[in-house]
């Protein structure tokens, strides 16, 4: 099967939508001559001219503020915002305008546009560039979220998402984007669908992003053991599919939910949540939650690897959870 | 109702006045009739809510600048934008059942005044963050670069706003790319309580505009007519791709909002301030001009039955359906939320109801 990276996935996405789409305006900073912090935009100013690949100043909140207006008026902007972490200047644009638009407006404003970024820990980048915060967009009414673990995923629902009418929060991951996988597009479920990454009767992991990769090193190494995990990569934050993740909560009665993002009023304790309210009496188990550490990131390398979870501890959560079987 | 059905019959002194200012003048005093009646609609329980910002003494600025835009322009207001509306050709009913939170509102009784928003007349949302809405026209002024549209955005915040860090990001970027944007700040003297020189060290605004490479211009927002002079000179440039600020002066005569009785400020100053008043100054012109007082009673009647059938519209029109709060979250052939009560049911009932999930 053909093999591709993260990063050329989704610049080979955003180059086919804009070919195919002439009112994709690509805004941010350094994403023009620089190519892009991790190298996504790179060689687009070339094919599509400094007119729509834009290099920005440092001002987040004009950068997602004027695309906010340029989707209210015909153009379909994609701002990038180098580290999620930045996304703070830009909360009101995000939260009190684009959100809200639609809705304050009854419905007659479309807010067309993309906000990528990219957050995570694994190179000791420290607090302020390392953060995974994807629970405050899905904390707001009006975003989609999208938030691909591998290649194929990043080209399909970058794609998808550059075709729909509301805003769209593309939160792609700093260490996944050098790495190859396998690349079939057609094999992806639809917008909003979860998929199974891997089957297995015992216990299930509910994941994303890079966390799909980690459970399902995990689970290999647990399949020697003898322990059957099935791995689920919700894709989309909104829209959340509850009917895969339900599917495979009442086939396995036992539930390891794994997230980077820290644990309190995380994205982990809306799934954990909402697995238990819908399917109580098929729990063996409480459902679990591995998440991040509560505290900022250390930028010690291993201070930082140890404040999310790894392989090896999301091996020794399915062991605890498999206790009594 | 539109502005010239006012002067279907003309009177035999017609000719000699001129009709612009007829028709500012009665722009100004739809929009001071208008306001009065947001005050009534509050005083019978009406309104949604008592976040209501009334604009009057600023409807010149209002007037001006919106009778000097083309009809393909855009813009974005404050909190306190029903005249700037109402001058672009807002339909007062729909305007008024919006402040009442009924489904026949421009906002279907979603937004309410300070979220007023009509994509037809250009009209890109009235914001409640102070500031919030200036980025868009510069994202406005973006597509119409891009699309080719000859149109600019404009923005009209208050002195408020001027302290506010994305004006500035705004207008660096519009200069730096060199936007069809006009910004407009209708200094009323306060942000809520708060007096302008307690807000600001430097009060040379147009400066502030300059140093970024804008065309800036300070206009008294006294006389509708000089203002509308400037806008469109200003509106010219703009439209040349050379961004623009406007900086118009006048006073805000009431409260920040319907229950501000304005502690902070002392008799002397109010009623110096109330001089400064648009609609008589524009109204001395007429008479001036040979407009008899009786033939501006008729016009006066006119706006008043018109903002009285507004208003009775307003208060008898339907509320919304309570499902509809669910509607125009998403786009409507995408998500929908679901209620918490479906979802307590789901979760005591999930096995009827599996597959029911969205």
């Amino acid at each position: 099967m053909k093999e591709m990276t993260y990063r050329d996935a989704l610049r080979l996405g955003l180059q086919e939508s804009m070919q195919s789409d002439p009112t994709i305006v690509i805004l941010g900073e350094e994403v023009g001559r620089y190519g892009g912090a991790y190298g996504v935009t790179k060689g687009l100013l070339h094919e599509f001219g400094e007119d729509w690949v834009r290099d920005t100043p440092i001002s987040e909140e004009i950068l997602v503020g004027a695309a906010v207006g340029a989707a209210m008026t015909g153009l379909r902007p994609v701002a990038e915002l180098m580290y999620v972490d930045f996304i703070t200047l830009a909360m009101d644009q995000l939260v009190n305008q684009a959100a809200k638009i639609r809705y304050m407006f009854g419905g007659q404003i479309s807010v067309p546009m993309m906000l990528r970024s990219q957050g995570g820990t694994g190179r000791s980048a420290a607090a302020q560039h390392s953060q995974s915060l994807e629970a405050w967009v899905m904390h707001t009414p009006g975003l989609h979220l999208a938030m691909p673990a591998d290649a194929t995923d990043a080209y399909v629902l970058i794609k998808h998402a550059l075709t729909l009418a509301d805003p769209v929060i593309f939160l792609e991951h700093k260490g996944l984007y050098a790495q190859s996988f396998p690349f079939n597009p057609e094999s992806a479920p639809p917008w909003g669908r979860a998929k199974i990454s891997r089957s297995g009767n015992d216990c299930s992991i509910i994941c994303y992003s890079r966390m799909v990769q980690r459970s399902l090193e995990a689970a290999a190494q647990l399949a020697e053991l003898g322990v059957r995990v099935e791995v689920v990569d919700l894709r989309t934050l909104h829209p959340l599919d509850m009917e895969t993740v339900t599917k495979s909560v009442r086939k396995t009665g036992r539930v390891l939910v794994v997230t980077e993002d820290c644990l309190t009023a995380g994205v982990s304790a809306e799934l954990s949540a909402r697995i238990t309210e819908e399917n109580f009496e098929y729990l063996e188990e409480p459902v679990l939650r591995m998440a991040g550490e509560d505290i900022p990131i250390p930028v010690a390398p291993a201070l930082e690897a140890a404040s999310v979870p790894t392989n090896e501890s999301i091996k020794q959560s399915i062991l605890k959870l498999m206790r009594k079987k | 109702m539109g502005t010239d059905t006012f002067f279907s019959t003309s009177s035999a002194s017609a000719h000699m006045i001129s009709e612009n200012s007829r028709l500012l003048y009665l722009q100004l005093l739809r929009i001071r009739t208008f306001e009065d009646r947001v005050g009534e609609l509050f005083l019978q329980g009406g309104s949604a809510g008592t976040m209501l910002h009334l604009s009057i003494g600023e409807e010149a600025p209002a007037v001006g600048v919106a009778e000097a835009m083309e009809p393909k322009d855009s813009f974005t207001t404050h909190h306190r934008g029903h005249g700037i509306f109402l001058a672009r050709g807002a339909d007062p009913k729909r305007m008024l059942a919006e402040i009442a939170g009924k489904e026949a509102g421009y906002c279907r009784g979603k937004g309410g005044s300070m979220h007023i928003a009509d994509r037809k007349l250009g009209h890109l949302g009235a914001n409640a963050i102070v500031g919030g809405g200036i980025p868009h026209v510069v994202g406005a002024g973006l597509s119409y670069q891009l699309l080719k549209v000859p149109a600019v955005s404009v923005a009209f915040f208050g002195d408020g706003a001027m302290q506010q860090g994305n004006l500035y990001e705004s207008m660096n970027l519009a200069a730096l790319w060199k936007l069809p944007v006009l910004f407009v700040c209708i200094n009323n003297q306060y942000g809520m309580g708060t007096r302008l020189d307690q807000a600001s060290a430097s009060l040379e605004f147009v400066k502030r505009a300059e140093s970024f490479g804008l065309v800036g211009k300070e206009v008294s927002g006294l006389d509708v007519e000089e203002v509308k002079k400037e806008a469109m000179e200003i509106l010219a440039l703009a439209r040349e791709g050379k961004p623009a600020f406007m900086k118009i002066d006048c006073y805000r005569f009431h409260g920040h909002a319907r229950k501000d009785k304005s502690p902070y400020r002392d008799q002397n100053e109010e009623e110096e301030g109330r001089k400064k008043d648009p609609l008589k100054y524009q109204a001395d012109r007429l008479l001036e001009q040979g407009v008899s007082v009786s033939e501006m009673d008729s016009w006066h009647k006119k706006v008043a039955d018109e903002m009285d059938e507004a208003l009775n519209f307003a208060l008898e029109t339907q509320e919304p359906v309570l499902n509809s709060m669910f509607e125009d979250v998403y786009a409507p052939n995408l998500t929908h939320p679901e209620s918490v009560g479906s979802r307590i049911d789901r979760a005591l009932y999930s096995d009827i109801l599996l597959g029911d999930s969205r």
